[in-house]
């Protein structure tokens, strides 16, 4: 076979094969993982052990121990009310558990405010966005710069001391905003955006920081069919970057398109961890979705037995907090 | 799969017949053009225990809060005993014969057990002190704790709170938006089985549930909802056991 062939044909197929190969490889590293909650990875990025944080009587979330693997994409699924949102809180520094340390990278996180977390790398997106909406695209996209020398005082009165990073910062910012097809829309109110475009641009002003691991609170929550195919895209490519994603999502289809690792969880605990198709079989994790499967009718003798106990809980909880 | 539609439609009109309430190919939304509902039909019995069961955001409380007219019916109707009651003020359809038991912030916390139940019958005080026996003889944790504070309650007995205020109009139907969510395990299944007394008392009940097993159990007949549309409605026993019910909450590839 003549040498410039293999060239052209071998560089062209060698990049697709790249391209597809991220979610192979991801899948690959995790294949010697076992398929139980709290199972070791071999190369996590997070590490968290016996988190737990109370609402009053109500345990949210009681994690004994969970790895996140680096550069893959891992689904974080569960009913509603699992504890899912308030253990994304933890993680990130927005909320601070009653007990339990992590780390991120080795460096741990507990007692470290939520905006020097993500200047470590660890960035979030929220449910409900929370894009500035007075602010203009481009403008939200520079606030999510951190280091910015402008902050001081004294340099801000000195343009020459910033302007070249401002700079910097503005081309960073055309370029993710070109990468999430914002660009044209840079001059906009945030607050004009579509719930779909909100999400991208949170998406992307997360990006700002150059994070190694991009945390995305149910993206596809109120984004349009249209744009969710787009939106299922730019995850993908976080891994392709080299990023890891944990993402919170209700979209069983998204999960199953997207993730290489899925953990369930269910009354705050981790019930389940596992590849995609591994989990959603998983007993524990249809119980959770929808109950557990009564077989029999509700007795007389059920429905006694179910009050009595429903008594002492109150009773219980009574002298718990008068005591 | 419009030959299905059409015998659906058929069989819902022959079944409602009747029914204290029944809901005709309601569509609504809380956005003009955005419709969260598509033509949902559904019927309640004399005397039924009905529940709602679906995945996160198929429509199920928009569902129940069309039915009370909280959410904006675009079109389609609601019926009472009867009588068009679409997009009804909530007093109106509360001293008609609806009670509703939102999902959340159900009680007032700053007055008494018995000062929540009496906002209940402020369209018809003379009946207290009647109906405050029923709503007591069950819950009699309530008549126990009536001088308390209802903010000063656990979520489950804040919940009889709010279930007790709505049976004191003495409602034809009661409708429950997931009554369980948030409680712990035992609390869950101490709604459940009020809920049960409650209808066998005979009150006709339409609840949304996320324990869609449990409310299977106990509901006579149930409705599945898939993205604001009926998937199907079937008796609580065949849904129980129905594979595709699991499909829709987890994907095809979840295996009973």
């Amino acid at each position: 076979m003549p040498a410039d062939m293999i060239d052209s044909e071998g560089d062209t197929t060698a990049v697709a094969a790249h391209r597809t190969d991220h979610s192979v490889d991801a899948r690959g590293a995790l294949s010697g993982v076992e398929h139980r909650p709290g199972a070791s990875k071999p190369d996590p990025i997070v590490v968290a052990d016996g988190i737990v944080r109370r609402f009053g009587g109500l345990t949210a979330v009681d994690v004994a121990h969970v790895e996140i693997q680096r550069g893959v994409i891992t689904a974080l699924i569960g009913p509603n009310g699992a504890g899912k949102t308030t253990f994304f809180n933890l993680l990130t520094g927005f909320d601070k558990p009653d007990a339990g340390t992590w780390s991120f990278g080795g460096k741990g996180l507990k007692g470290v405010p939520a905006y020097k977390i993500a200047r470590l790398g660890m960035v979030r997106t929220f449910q409900l966005t929370k894009v500035l909406s007075r602010l203009t695209v481009l403008e939200n996209m520079r606030v999510g710069a951190t280091g910015q020398s402008g902050e001081s005082l004294w340099q801000a009165m000195f343009a020459p001391l910033w302007r070249g990073q401002e700079k910097r910062n503005t081309e960073r910012a055309m370029g993710l905003l070109h990468r999430f097809k914002l660009d044209t829309k840079k001059g906009d109110f945030a607050g004009s955006l579509s719930g779909g475009q909100r999400k991208l641009l949170e998406m992307a002003r997360a990006l700002m920081v150059e994070p190694e691991l991009v945390m995305l609170d149910e993206p596809m929550a109120g984004v349009n069919p249209a744009l969710k195919q787009s939106l299922l895209g730019h995850v993908k490519s976080l891994r392709e970057d080299g990023m890891t994603v944990l993402f919170v999502e209700h979209d069983m289809d998204m999960v199953r398109d997207i993730s290489d690792w899925v953990i369930a969880m269910a009354q705050g605990r981790i019930i389940s961890e596992g590849p995609p198709d591994a989990v959603m079989s998983d007993q524990r994790v249809i119980d959770a979705y929808l109950g557990a499967h009564h077989d029999t009718e509700l007795s007389e003798e059920d429905e006694e037995a179910i009050l009595a106990a429903a008594q002492e809980e109150i009773q219980a909880s009574e002298e718990e907090s008068h005591g | 799969m419009a030959d299905d539609t059409a015998s659906e439609r058929a069989a819902h009109e022959k079944m409602a017949e009747g029914a204290v309430l029944r809901a005709d190919e309601l569509t609504a939304g809380y956005l003009p053009g955005v419709n969260i509902l598509n033509e949902c039909d559904l019927y309640c019995r004399p005397g039924e225990l009905v529940g709602i069961i679906g995945p996160n955001g198929a429509g199920k409380s928009t569902l129940l809060k069309a039915l009370f007219g909280l959410v904006k019916v675009g079109a389609g109707t609601v019926q009472l005993k009867g009588e068009d009651v679409t997009n009804e003020r909530a007093d109106v359809l509360v001293s008609a014969g609806i009670g509703f038991v939102p999902q959340s912030n159900n009680v007032f916390p700053s007055l008494t057990v018995e000062e929540n139940l009496e906002m209940g019958s402020y369209q018809k005080p003379k009946s207290f002190r009647q109906q405050f026996e029923f709503v007591a003889s069950l819950f009699p944790t309530l008549a126990d704790r009536r001088r308390q504070r209802a903010g000063s309650l656990s979520g489950g007995e804040r919940q009889m709170v709010a279930m007790g205020r709505a049976l004191m109009m003495e409602p034809s139907v009661l409708l429950l938006d997931e009554p369980s969510a948030g409680l712990s395990p035992i609390m869950q299944d101490e709604v459940f089985v009020q809920t049960r007394r409650i209808n066998r008392a005979g009150v006709s009940v339409v609840m949304v549930e996320q324990n869609a097993r449990r409310c299977l159990q106990i509901c006579d007949r149930g409705y599945v909802l898939d993205q604001g549309r009926n998937a199907y409605t079937a008796s609580g026993e065949d849904l129980m056991n129905d594979p595709k019910v699991i499909e829709l909450y987890l994907g095809s590839l979840a295996k009973a």
